[in-house]
């Protein structure tokens, strides 16, 4: 992101006074502080934020942040520090108190209600290990390329969520006859008044499945203030342009939510692939709803070099909800495919991990992974197209050379 | 008699702020310091003034590059932040801003 010459001219007048020797150091490990995603113009800075590890930067007003992708081979949970960061507008709330937080659940209700944090941990809680995806993750990959956040696949995490249900609060307050769909709002907002600000709708239904849930904890511990302290909205299997962050504001509503977020931003082509050739535009769109299936190898990277022999191939999979019925890997560029042995299942919303030990001979090899669902929905072998960038789910591949 | 009040609301005062800062436990978060700058160029000044007000330099920083993220691509981009996000950019500074993203980046 910035380069030598740029380093040097902020530095400035003190490079000059106190000398090359004493600031060669800073320079190089700054320089050595930035990671290249694997598409063009990928370079970007490690940075480090308050309760977060050395994340990639992404944009840093308002924050976007991505999990190196190593952190996926430490296992099925991601830690809260790793997990990702994405906002949407600028005036994030940066002094909750969580003591006087209220949610406020309002519009076509019997009983408008305002509920407390201490209110809503008194509540019979609800634990579920999901997976949050932003919709681009991956869009750097897209070819031809597409405006937006300029992601590698690290926009995606997987953790216990632990809340109460939103059809408990919805219960509460006594949905009316009638009510169509349930808006979302938080704490963070636009700059300026003129910018739409970010709200999110589901279906009544859909809001009151017992799933879809109002997390103030998150892997045993408090949200992290970047992943929407003290409470967001999780929705299991559904992108994370749904799970709205800083949640403090439930409304009921008669009619379709048609605001910006969900009426002109997030949509997917209206078609059974929501896909359209590259380069084209849709005919029609719906709003982005349900992963697509997933998976990736995590153990060795592209480009890795490997002792010739036994090694174990390790990774995760994932899907919309259906849950994971097995993934298969090919050593020989898609040829031939081995069924990989399933980790612990925690859930059809979580990560599952796989393994499974490969003989790999001296040489090339191009190393697939593809998983199915339990719903028989697979990945495809060549990458499908949309102009928001979203939905990405081609089977991955990584090149090892083993000797 | 007033002053008396005063002092008396004030020491109330006082002690209501200390006591709710014993028992509350506001969370507050500092964000690091935006290091992300706009790459200097012709127009840089259009671009500083009216992209930073909502978001840094990095958003136009690590879009896409090459012959198809020219002028037409940069005219979209600032088109819809004034169209849909609602960005009070005047004319001459748009053009200003299009020109120079086309040129730099």
């Amino acid at each position: 992101m910035l380069d030598r010459r740029e380093l040097m001219k902020r530095a400035g007048a003190g490079l000059t006074a106190l000398g090359a020797a004493t600031t060669l150091d800073p320079l190089k490990s700054f320089a050595l502080d930035t990671v290249t995603l694997p598409f063009d113009n990928g370079e970007r800075p490690l940075v480090k934020y308050p309760q977060k590890r050395r994340l990639i930067g992404i944009t840093s007003r308002p924050p976007q942040l991505e999990t190196p992708f190593a952190v996926f081979n430490e296992g099925v949970i991601t830690p809260n520090d790793a997990f990702f960061v994405r906002y949407h507008l600028a005036d994030i709330p940066l002094s909750i108190d969580p003591d006087t937080f209220t949610l406020e659940i309002k519009g076509s209700v019997e009983r408008p209600t305002k509920l407390s944090l201490k209110e809503l941990k008194a509540m019979p809680a609800l634990e579920i290990v999901a997976v949050n995806q932003c919709s681009g993750n991956s869009r750097g990959f897209f070819n031809p390329r597409v405006a937006g956040g300029q992601l590698g696949n690290g926009a995606m995490g997987n953790a216990r969520w632990r809340g109460v249900p939103l059809k408990a609060v919805l219960d509460k307050a006594g949905v009316k006859a009638g009510a169509k769909q349930v808006t979302f709002g938080g704490l963070d907002g636009p700059v300026s008044d003129k910018t739409p600000d970010f709200a999110k709708a589901l279906d009544l239904d859909h809001a009151r499945d017992g799933e879809v849930m109002l997390a103030y904890a998150m892997n045993g511990a408090d949200l992290p203030m970047l992943n929407g302290f003290p409470l967001r909205l999780v929705v299991p299997g559904y992108y994370g342009t749904y799970w709205v962050k800083h949640l403090n504001e439930i409304t009921v509503i008669d009619t379709v939510f048609d605001n910006f977020w969900m009426k002109s931003a997030y949509r997917i082509p209206d078609n059974d692939c929501n896909c359209v050739e590259p380069g084209t535009a849709p005919k029609t769109t719906i709003p982005i709803n349900r992963f697509t299936v997933r998976s990736f190898i995590t153990s060795v990277s592209d480009g890795a070099r490997l002792k010739a022999g036994t090694t174990t191939l390790k990774g995760i999979a994932f899907d919309g909800g259906k849950g994971i019925k097995d993934v298969a890997i090919s050593t020989d560029g898609g040829k031939a495919w081995m069924p990989a042995t399933l980790g612990k299942d925690l859930g059809n919303y979580s990560f599952r991990e796989w393994t499974l030990p490969v003989k790999l001979a001296a040489g090339p090899h191009e190393i697939k992974v593809r998983a199915t669902n339990k719903a028989g929905v697979s990945q495809p072998m060549e990458a499908l197209w949309n102009p928001a960038g979203y939905l990405r789910n081609v089977v991955e591949t990584v090149r090892v050379t083993a000797a | 008699m007033r002053n008396m009040i005063c002092a008396l609301i004030a020491a109330t005062a006082v002690g209501t702020t200390g006591l709710a800062q014993l028992q509350a436990r506001p969370v507050t978060y500092t964000l690091p310091e935006e290091t992300a700058a706009f790459k200097p160029g012709p127009g840089v000044e259009a671009a500083q003034n009216n992209c930073t007000a909502c978001h840094s330099a990095d958003y136009i920083q690590t879009q896409p590059r090459g012959p198809k993220f020219k002028k037409d691509f940069w005219q979209a981009e600032v088109t819809k932040m004034i169209k849909v996000y609602g960005a009070p950019i005047d004319d001459a500074d748009a053009a200003a801003i299009v020109d120079y993203l086309t040129a730099t980046y």
